[in-house]
């Protein structure tokens, strides 16, 4: 089932949530909605649920203008963070549920709903557990049983709203693996919103990276990480320094130093200058490179990560070197970034939009 | 699964200010006619009877109401309502802070068992609140022919009727200040203990500033019940005019006389009392945020 | 230090130790005054009842008055009890998800039957539904009569137990959480659906204690029912007053069967709202 959101707003009481926000989804895609918290990613996740109402804009499932409809009536496979199973429904009823509520002449005969309900345990891997109530589950457990409920009704779309959020590291690491081989099994277009950039770049097929209620880049994994669109896009998703630069005859200034990289069409003026610390090569002496006074270093996994002081107001960046390169603080390194981006001045930008 | 039937709404597609039913929400037709219900069952059952206490006493004017209130009798009902609250609430007091501190502060085995021991009271008939008190210091009892060979006379006399109200109104203050306890743990007073203070001290200093809208909660509760209380203390009153007649005695005694609207004069003072502690309680709960509780 | 030091850790004591001061005064005197007030007298009944010998208290048991005085307020405080539980969850609801004018008031006002005397209540409410009161008066031409009659008594339980259903049922309302019903409308559930099948359901074990409360209340109620039932034996006669009135006629054996009897009814209450809270924690995870 494709998904299509059309110019989407709302605003609760007069506050901005999704500003004209756009997303096309193919069927049986795997989505991400990633942003930090108050980014609008699970406002719009309710708003394709029809949880909630824009404020303005269309949502189509398929050819179909779902905008009118109801929740009921929109078929969606809904997963909530806190899992919100009745407590008081055997998994098995909890499963069923969906199908039970059906008016009369849809519902299956009892024995069927709960074959399905013991058919879909099984999908999650939960068999044996179907008279267990929701209590004498695990977190992970309850999450599972949620999934599987939300399955019952064969969805159109699977949507799932931070679905471990509430679960700790090793158990969200399995889910997350899991949540994978169900949907290459199942083949549900399902879109999850997600906090967290490891579990949106490992489990989906393309990200959709928001940040005040915008979105701000759609693309693959690759594309997020190696070519972001934005400022804010280079610094919500994995490590990135940056650095105040000027664009001048095609050159990038730091202050009255030349940094030795090509502007390209950058437009003179103020611009920031941003690149990840682990792509980066030292250099031994400086023609054209950014130089600074280490401040502090660190070991983190396999490298040193170390934090400079730059130019005359001493910018802080860090960078990454070999673990073995011990360096003193105080002492001074040369290095210039592998690949890097440069963006017009945050400070404007954000001037620009916030509220 | 798209089913055709609803495809027309496709129309509404370009308005999507259609109105929009959140799912956690009724109609507006089921909310009113809920609270309807809700409102026409309350008025008949707590509103009109209310009404119905003043409606009574004002029948034939305030100054009849007024006589039968300023009356001998009425007066003595009065006195001795105050001086059984006066006893009963204080001593209920002081085994609530007790017990609350010996159950909240400390742990040790048996401690549910022994609240339900002390919500006992509430389970339990006020008749048969009055009829222990008369098996234990009635005739053929053991005690009761000793205390009065002493010239203590407890049933039929003012002590019965204190002991009943003492009964009936037991776990108020106890039950108010358990929970309010167990909640704040011993944090505080174990910081006052390390800093010095002594048990007094941490008490007076500590612990009561924490507890002070509780235990006032508890009082007016408390205080409302051993005022109204009516079965245990008729068990035990013997009715004896202007001696062992509370106030809700005394209009019992006012109704079966056919003096009705004495009665309800009596009753509207009693009604009056139920209203400032409803007043009151509000307030409170506004003030420290407590919960409902069910076991008044 | 060293005496606090040397205590063994792994022996189990009845009392954990503390640095906070009074527990032997303050448990000393709990259960000093819980004893003379309460236990002691409420062991003297159990005491009193068994000195009587089990035919006598057969005897005093079997009286057909006494039965039929149990059986009143046995289905009297039953029926009682299930209005309320209908009339309570409606009014719980409506004040936890509603705004409406008044809704401060008509909280405040739930509590009334607490506060006020039940003798005040019980006058107020004969009055009201006597032949000729303000209710009364539109029955008694179809020759319905509600004071001086059982159902007399149900109304006057009716008052006396609606705050504990409201109560009871109110704060689990409060803490239902929205994902629950929107998980139930994402499934396809109506609102009625949702209504019926999950939030009444997940509010069963609360129902059952306030009914259990307001059904114990009742059973032992007596100023409120004294003025309205007419206490015509056989009829409109509760067993509380069936006490009382063996107490006046000073026959005090017959009196403490019934106490007996109506004290064992109180502890198979008292017992059902302890089950029913156990049962629900261990499989829901929640109490009543």
């Amino acid at each position: 089932m494709d998904l299509r959101v059309n110019s989407i707003d709302k605003s609760f009481s007069g506050v901005a949530a999704l500003d004209n926000v756009s997303l096309d989804i193919h069927s049986g895609e795997l989505i991400a909605l990633l942003g930090p918290s108050g980014s609008g990613k699970t406002t719009l996740l309710r708003l394709i649920a029809g949880l909630d109402f824009p404020t303005g804009g269309a949502i189509h499932f398929g050819n179909e203008d779902a905008s009118a409809k109801s929740v009921q009536e929109r078929n969606v496979g809904f997963v909530f963070q806190h899992y919100a199973l009745f407590r008081h429904m055997t998994v098995a009823d909890n499963i069923g549920f969906g199908l039970k509520v059906r008016p009369a002449a849809t519902r299956p005969p009892k024995t069927e709903i709960r074959r399905r309900a013991l058919e879909l345990l099984d999908l999650v891997q939960l068999s044996g557990l179907e008279n267990r109530y929701p209590n004498q589950l695990s977190g992970g457990q309850r999450q599972r049983v949620a999934l599987a409920r939300a399955l019952a009704i064969e969805p159109r779309v699977l949507l799932l709203d931070e679905p471990f959020g509430a679960l700790d590291a090793q158990v969200r690491r399995d889910l997350r693996r899991w949540l994978r081989e169900i949907h290459d099994r199942t083949g549900h277009t399902t879109v999850f919103v997600t906090h967290d950039q490891e579990e949106a770049l490992e489990l989906a097929d393309r990200v959709v990276v928001m940040s005040k209620g915008r979105i701000e880049q759609v693309g693959s994994a690759d594309d997020i990480y190696d070519t972001p669109n934005s400022p804010f896009v280079y610094g919500f998703i994995g490590e990135s320094s940056r650095l105040p630069v000027r664009v001048e005859d095609g050159q990038i200034w730091l202050e009255d130093r030349l940094l030795g990289l090509e502007a390209g069409h950058a437009p003179a003026g103020p611009a920031q200058l941003f690149f990840r610390p682990h792509d980066i090569e030292e250099l031994e002496g400086c023609g054209g490179c950014i130089a600074g006074t280490v401040t502090t270093s660190r070991r983190v996994e396999a490298k040193r990560r170390v934090e400079l002081a730059v130019g005359g107001p001493g910018h802080r960046i860090e960078i990454e070197v070999p673990a073995e390169r011990s360096i003193p603080d105080g002492g001074r390194i040369a290095f210039r970034p592998n690949s890097w981006k440069l963006f017009r001045p945050i400070e404007a930008r954000i001037g620009a939009k916030l509220p | 699964m798209a089913d055709s039937s609803l495809a027309l709404q496709g129309s509404f597609a370009a308005t999507p200010q259609t109105p929009f039913r959140d799912p956690t929400a009724e109609s507006p037709v089921a909310k009113w006619t809920l609270i309807s219900i809700a409102i026409a069952f309350l008025a008949l059952i707590l509103f009109m009877p209310l009404v119905a206490v003043f409606s009574e006493a004002l029948r034939r004017g305030w100054q009849v109401a007024l006589a039968s209130i300023v009356e001998a009798d009425a007066v003595a009902a009065m006195q001795l309502t105050l001086i059984v609250a006066v006893i009963a609430v204080p001593l209920n007091l002081v085994f609530g802070v007790a017990a609350a501190w010996s159950i909240a502060k400390f742990e040790f085995k048996g401690k549910a068992f022994l609240i339900t021991l002390i919500d006992l009271p509430f389970s339990v008939s006020p008749v048969i609140a009055g009829l222990v008190y008369i098996l234990l210091f009635g005739a053929g009892s053991y005690l009761g022919p000793v205390l009065n060979s002493w010239g203590l006379q407890i049933l039929f006399a003012v002590p019965g009727v204190v002991l009943a109200t003492i009964f009936v109104t037991f776990p108020f203050i106890a039950r108010e200040l358990i929970p309010l306890m167990q909640d704040q743990g011993t944090g505080d007073e174990e910081a006052a203990i390390s800093l010095g203070a002594n048990g007094w001290q941490t008490f007076w200093n500590v612990t009561l500033p924490n507890i002070k809208w509780g235990l006032l909660y508890g009082v007016l509760l408390c205080n409302a019940r051993a005022m109204g209380e009516f079965g245990a203390v008729s068990v035990v009153s013997g009715r004896l005019r202007g001696e062992t007649i509370t106030m809700p005695l005394q209009v019992e005694i006012l109704y079966n006389e056919y003096n009705f609207v004495a009665a309800f004069a009596v009753a509207s003072l009693l009604a009056l009392l139920a209203l400032v502690t409803l007043v009151l309680k509000t307030v409170l709960e506004r003030v420290y945020g407590r919960d409902h509780g069910a076991r008044h | 230090m060293s005496a606090i030091l040397a205590v063994p850790a792994s022996r189990r004591q009845w009392k954990q130790p503390s640095v906070i001061p009074g527990f032997g005064l303050t448990f000393g005197f709990t259960i000093f005054y819980l004893s003379l007030l309460i236990l002691i007298p409420l062991a003297g009944l159990g005491w009193r009842s068994a000195a009587l010998g089990w035919s006598e208290f057969w005897r005093l048991a079997s009286d057909p008055r006494l039965i039929a005085a149990l059986k009143t307020s046995f289905w009297t405080s039953f029926f009682a009890a299930s209005v309320n539980v209908v009339f309570g969850v409606i009014v719980a609801w409506v004040l936890v998800r509603y705004r409406f004018p008044g809704r401060r008031l008509i909280d405040a006002a739930v509590d009334l039957p607490f506060a006020l005397p039940t003798a005040v209540a019980g006058i107020a409410l004969t009055a009201i539904y006597a032949p000729n009161g303000w209710i009364g008066q539109f029955f008694q031409p179809y020759g319905i009569r509600i004071a001086y009659t059982p159902i007399g008594i149900v109304i006057a339980l009716i008052f006396i137990g609606l705050p504990f259903v409201v109560r009871t049922v109110q704060p689990v309302m409060e803490e239902i959480s929205r994902e629950v019903e929107e998980a139930a409308a994402s499934l396809g559930a109506n609102r009625f659906q949702t209504l019926w099948r999950v939030i009444l359901p997940g509010l069963a074990p609360a129902i059952l204690t306030g009914f259990s409360l307001a059904f114990g209340r009742a059973v032992g109620e007596y100023g409120s029912v004294l003025f309205i039932a007419g206490n015509i034996p056989f009829v409109s006669e509760i067993a509380p007053l069936l006490i009382a009135i063996r107490l006046e006629e000073f026959n005090y054996p017959a009196a403490t069967a019934i106490g007996a009897i109506m004290l064992i009814l109180a502890f198979v209450v008292l017992l059902t709202i302890n089950l029913i809270q156990a049962w629900s924690r261990r499989r829901y995870g929640y109490g009543g």
